[in-house]
């Protein structure tokens, strides 16, 4: 579904990315780990082209993703980021509504409509006319996820979804992308959480040094690292 | 006797050559200064010029430095290897009048408006509100842009990412956003020109300073005049200045952030 062939990344003369090549299957939730600065959050961004890759190519189901169109494509990609970004100026409602009708992907009262259905999914819809700044880092998240999901999108980028949350309100955010990945929802999750990438992804792949380094179902990945820079990490981070 | 009579039997006094007091003479320049042939009306006219001049340039201003903050920004913000050669073109007009116009001083600008450029105009007093709004467009242009750029880039991002295009980005999502931000500095501008209004009466914009020089041409008593015109300006300024305070903690009050 999503190919990535050899995406390079460099900024100045720094080589962040070297080359990644990945494969992402419908239905695949893929987590990347890797320490900070290998380069998993610029090769995520690279996908929609939030960062422009300096080499190699991208494919959404065979066309490949370049500067023109972009909008088409990233609007079949949903993209969830740390800092949520949601709209400050706008209502928790407007905010889910505000793409799906200017992208006229439906009117008015089915977006509202959709944007219900979405708040009453994840237990939010009494924050329906909430602005952003009221609710909790969790509650935000969730909320960000939900504009993300009123796209329709294909498959779902999460760039360390909960790093900025407090301890606490972890678990609501990792809850709600349980239930998607259960539903079938293509995800590919930049996330520091090996708990849930242990528990819900089919791959976990290493990223170091600019390079996929392991690509592996959870269970290897976890019980039996082979190659001594994961080792490494997972003592560091388990 | 009211003292309205009393100062301008003074007045009669002094023109016949008669000797007067002090005090006397202090009264009489006051009300050769203010009241005499309903001279206040002069001032008064003054002040609504003053204050139409000051919105037309802050009109103008606020719309060329708005299209000169959004062209700036929008140059800045393509990615190497994708740059618009008409943008760049913009961009570089936009530079270079920013550049002029902070460059060289107010004063000299306006002559340059009112007696090369319009040299064959009579309508002085709109030359010179056109001018003080292209040189306020350039010192907006700065304050918009700021604005904008301090709208966190991930708002950018979002926007861009849900499959919105750059235009509608900037318009829905920054915009809104930067606008409460430069409002205040808007405000400060506002200001500014109201008392640089004063100059272009140099070139013979009626405003208030205007009026003042008419009269003072009339009765040679300069103090009253211009005493009267600072504190006519101080006054204005204040009520602005509340008005401001009011307007800033009305958006502090809205502020959803």
């Amino acid at each position: 579904m999503i190919i990535a062939e050899n995406l390079q990344k460099s900024y100045g003369g720094l080589d962040v990315l070297r080359g990644v090549s990945l494969t992402v299957n419908k239905g695949d939730v893929v987590c990347l780990v890797g320490p900070s600065g290998c380069g998993k959050s610029t090769f995520l961004r690279c996908l929609t082209r939030l960062e422009e890759p300096t080499g190699g190519h991208v494919y959404l189901d065979g066309e490949e993703v370049t500067e023109k169109g972009i909008d088409k494509i990233r609007a079949r990609m949903g993209m969830v980021f740390q800092h949520f970004n949601l709209f400050p100026h706008l209502t928790v409602k407007r905010n889910i509504t505000l793409a799906p009708t200017r992208l006229h992907r439906m009117n008015k009262a089915q977006a509202d409509q959709r944007a219900m259905e979405l708040l009453e999914r994840i237990g939010l819809a009494d924050k329906a006319d909430a602005y952003p700044s009221s609710l909790s880092g969790g509650q935000k998240q969730r909320i960000a996820i939900a504009r993300a999901l009123a796209m329709d999108p294909e498959v779902l980028l999460f760039d360390e979804p909960t790093s900025a949350l407090d301890p606490e309100m972890v678990g609501e955010v990792l809850e709600l992308m349980k239930e998607l990945a259960r539903g079938g929802m293509t995800m590919v999750v930049v996330t520091h959480e090996m708990g849930f990438a242990r528990e819900v992804a089919n791959r976990v792949i290493f990223i170091d040094e600019g390079i996929i380094k392991v690509d592996k179902p959870p269970k290897e990945f976890f019980a039996n690292p082979e190659n001594e820079r994961l080792k490494t990490f997972l003592s560091k981070v388990l | 006797m009211d003292l309205l009579t009393q100062m301008s039997q003074w007045a009669e006094l002094a023109r016949s050559g008669g000797e007067l007091t002090a005090w006397q003479n202090f009264a009489v320049d006051f009300y050769q200064a203010f009241l005499e042939a309903d001279r206040w009306q002069q001032y008064l006219e003054g002040v609504g010029t003053t204050l139409f001049v000051t919105a037309l340039a802050l009109l103008i201003g606020v719309v060329l430095g708005s299209v000169v903050a959004f062209i700036r920004v929008t140059h800045d913000q393509q990615r190497a290897g994708h740059k618009n050669p008409l943008l760049g073109i913009l961009n570089l007009v936009c530079e270079v009048y920013s550049t002029v116009i902070r460059g060289t001083p107010m004063l000299v600008q306006l002559y340059i408006m009112g007696l090369v450029i319009f040299s064959s105009s009579r309508e002085f007093t709109l030359v010179g509100a056109l001018s003080l709004g292209i040189n306020s467009g350039a010192y907006v242009s700065e304050i918009i842009r700021g604005g904008l750029m301090a709208v966190d880039p991930g708002q950018m991002e979002a926007g861009r990412s849900l499959g919105l295009n750059y235009l509608t980005t900037m318009f829905l999502i920054v915009v809104p956003q930067a606008i409460k931000s430069v409002l205040p500095s808007l405000g400060n501008e506002f200001i500014v020109l109201l008392k640089d209004t004063s100059l272009i009466t140099v070139i013979g914009g009626q405003e208030l300073l205007y009026a003042a020089r008419g009269v003072m041409n009339r009765t040679y008593e300069q103090m009253f005049p211009l005493l009267g015109t600072a504190a006519i300006y101080l006054v204005l300024v204040m009520i602005f200045t509340w008005l401001l305070g009011i307007l800033e903690r009305r958006l502090r009050q809205s502020d959803h952030r």
